[in-house]
């Protein structure tokens, strides 16, 4: 593997690769010391064209933990905004010395693009509308840890699909692992056509809430597209919302999980964030072990 | 040599530019340079009735003298420049400086198209007469659509009754807002906001509905759906005059190039669709339902296709490529392909003096155009490089072209 820029073409073999070298990162990140020298000596180049807080601050505490050097450039304020294209960006990043590229961008294929450009290992930290494959990899983490295997699991992945990278990503690694999955809301949020996409339909929440072992929300992406996509949020929340009463509807061993941004009271019921059931924190935690595991993988491959 | 009779294998006679001998086994007394086009066809010059050639307003893309000579090479004689220029070529007095720089570059003959509307901007007619006396034969206002179908109605029967046509950018705003590909499966699995074929289809049904109406022509420009043609197609059976072109990309390629990596040299307007949409219009074109091809090309400099996919800029260059992609893909006869490229597209800019074939008297005005020969794009004289061909093998090399009695390209390089 030279870049992680999408998982729909990933086996199953790299991704347990990938998954078991987090298991053994997230070891690390419990003992007193939470650090190895693995990436010293090493710079990672963090090109974060989109604003993100989370994201952004989960690679860098990877990158710190395998003792990396770090290196972020922000749009805001920078030359971006008097013009410079995006490989001029990307070109001067690996003239500073980035041996590894994190890029987070607001349009599809930025960072495929950038890795035909430079020679270096690039990481998609998100590009568009397209893929996060660290956030699906965190998350298939967190169920593998939770459940012992995806095989066999069902997972409803709820709300704004069609503009949702985490839902593009977790679909073909949950999949890729045996993972049964159901996109569930109305047309107007769903990809144009699913026909190459290995999943079930629905089109309420109280189609899968009783049988579904992984319950997967997403909120509304207001900021993209601009089309009207629901009548109302009050009648989004009445049909996909997972409210108090719907939660209380979970079976036995069902979990809950969230990419965040939460938008509380909409997608997910303001208690239910931090119930039993919710992952969401477990996710935040596995974030940096996969990441840690990812720029291994990438700075040990070989260079061709 | 290709004439209305058919093919037949000649000599042809010129002399201080004008044909004044045709026949086989010409001797030349007069010791002429020789041009030996053993396997070529030869016929009339291309014309193309679809270019953006930049000028005025956007010269660093393109200009009038490097357009000329991308088309020089590509085989064309006359091309229609797109009136999307800045300012728009919306009256007399932007359409004569287009035309009379061409003249002066004077490698091929440009006709400027007109705006339909002011500016461009959909709003109120274009100063039609002033365009029409500066030599527009094609209005349009291309890059966008006449979208109000009332001004579209008034502007048909306006520039219908000058002689003109209006040539429709057949585009349903609502439908492809915020849109930048195909929508369909490529579209969905890359999370990219797809453009709906029904947004062409809409505007070509009402368009047809207006010719009909006022019964004055309508041509639609670059056809991307398979269903458009079917439309265009039952219109004809009932003699509503209506034409459409093709472009070479939109024969050739289909959504899937840009599934690969989302290169924006695959970027246009309108998109690229699917591989049943592309059979659609090889068939429309085979069977004369599209009338032309034409190349739309639409330079742009490489900074506006270095960025991703959604933020890069609509269009390719075409004019080098056009004949040997048509030629590559569809592998016609001689007399479809000159029907193609160049009678039929002369028929629908009104230009007079263009796809006539090879006439004892007459100005050569020709091109030399080997099917056989296969060479790989590479290098331009366009100013810009955005070409979806470069690197790929094509069948099919324009050897010689004579505009207007003068030899403008002669085995690839400009003379």
């Amino acid at each position: 593997m030279r870049h992680l820029l999408s998982t729909e073409h990933m086996t199953a073999t790299e991704l347990t690769w990938i998954l078991n070298m987090a298991d053994e990162m997230a070891e690390v990140l419990e003992r007193p010391i939470p650090k190895v020298p693995t990436l010293r000596g090493k710079t990672v180049g963090l090109l974060f064209f989109e604003n993100s807080t989370r994201t952004r601050l989960s690679f860098e505490r990877a990158a710190k933990a395998l003792s990396a050097d770090t290196m972020t450039f922000g749009s805001q304020g920078s030359s971006m905004t008097k013009g410079e294209s995006l490989r001029d960006t990307a070109l001067t990043l690996e003239a500073l010395g980035a041996d590894l590229m994190v890029v987070r961008h607001h349009a599809v294929g930025a960072a495929h693009r950038i890795s035909e450009w430079v020679d270096v290992p690039v990481i998609n930290a998100g590009d568009g509308t397209n893929q996060h494959p660290t956030q699906a990899l965190l998350d298939v983490l967190t169920l593998r840890k939770r459940f012992g295997k995806l095989d066999g699991l069902t997972v409803a992945i709820v709300g704004d699909i069609r503009h949702s990278r985490v839902a593009r990503s977790n679909v073909f690694a949950m999949t890729a692992l045996g993972a049964d999955v159901t996109l569930v809301a109305p047309p107007t949020l769903l990809p144009p056509t699913l026909d190459e996409w290995p999943v079930r339909v629905a089109h309420h929440i109280d189609d899968v809430i009783e049988s579904t072992d992984v319950l997967y929300l997403l909120r509304i992406q207001a900021e993209r597209g601009g089309d009207q996509v629901v009548p109302s949020l009050p009648e989004y929340v009445s049909r996909f919302g997972l409210t108090d009463e719907r939660y209380a509807r979970m079976s036995g061993d069902s979990v809950v999980l969230h990419p965040g941004p939460m938008n509380r009271g909409v997608e997910i019921a303001h208690g239910v964030a931090e119930a039993d059931r919710s992952l969401v924190l477990s996710q935040v935690r596995n974030g940096v072990a996969v990441r840690m595991a990812v720029m291994m993988t990438l700075a040990g491959a070989d260079r061709d | 040599m290709l004439s209305p009779d058919g093919g037949q294998t000649v000599d042809i006679l010129i002399e201080n530019g004008r044909i004044v001998s045709i026949g086989p086994a010409l001797s030349n007394d007069a010791l002429y340079p020789e041009f030996d086009a053993t396997g070529c066809w030869v016929g009339p010059g291309f014309v193309d009735i679809h270019t953006h050639l930049r000028e005025p307003g956007h010269e660093y893309k393109e200009d009038i003298k490097s357009g000329s000579q991308a088309a020089a090479l590509g085989g064309y004689t006359a091309v229609v420049a797109m009136p999307n220029t800045m300012p728009a070529i919306d009256s007399g007095h932007i359409a004569r400086l287009v035309a009379a720089r061409g003249r002066e570059v004077g490698l091929i003959e440009v006709q400027p198209a007109g705006a339909v509307t002011l500016g461009r901007q959909g709003n109120e007619l274009a100063h039609l007469d002033e365009l029409w006396e500066a030599g527009s034969r094609i209005f349009t206002d291309d890059g966008d659509p006449v979208a109000d179908s009332g001004l579209m109605r008034q502007a048909l029967e306006y520039i219908g009754d000058l002689g003109g046509v209006v040539s429709q950018h057949c585009e349903d705003k609502g439908l492809s807002r915020g849109g930048h590909m195909h929508e369909g499966s490529v579209s969905s699995l890359l999370g990219i906001r797809g453009i709906p074929p029904a947004s062409e289809d809409i505007v070509v049904a009402r368009d047809i509905a207006l010719s009909e109406m006022t019964d004055r022509p309508v041509h639609f420009q670059h056809l991307s759906s398979a269903r458009s043609v079917e439309l265009i197609a039952d219109a004809r059976l009932r003699g509503v005059p209506v034409t459409a072109e093709v472009t070479p990309h939109h024969l050739m390629f289909t959504d899937k190039e840009i599934e690969a990596g989302t290169d924006p040299a695959f970027k246009m307007h309108p998109p690229l669709r699917t591989e049943s949409d592309r059979q659609g219009l090889i068939e429309g074109l085979r069977h004369g339902v599209i009338d032309v091809v034409a190349t739309d090309h639409a330079p742009h400099v490489t900074a506006d296709k270095e960025v991703p996919f959604e933020e890069a800029a609509n269009g390719v260059i075409g004019l080098e490529t056009a004949a040997a992609v048509v030629n590559t893909v569809l592998q016609p006869d001689a007399a479809e392909f000159f029907s193609w490229m160049s009678t039929g597209p002369a028929g629908i800019a009104r230009m007079a003096n263009h796809g006539r074939y090879p006439t004892h008297g007459e100005l050569a005005n020709l091109v030399v155009f080997d099917p056989n020969a296969r060479w790989i794009p590479g290098t331009y004289a366009s100013k810009s490089t955005n070409s979806p061909y470069t690197g790929l093998t094509l069948t099919g090399k324009v050897r010689l072209t004579v505009s207007m009695g003068r030899t403008t390209s002669s085995e690839g390089q400009l003379t």
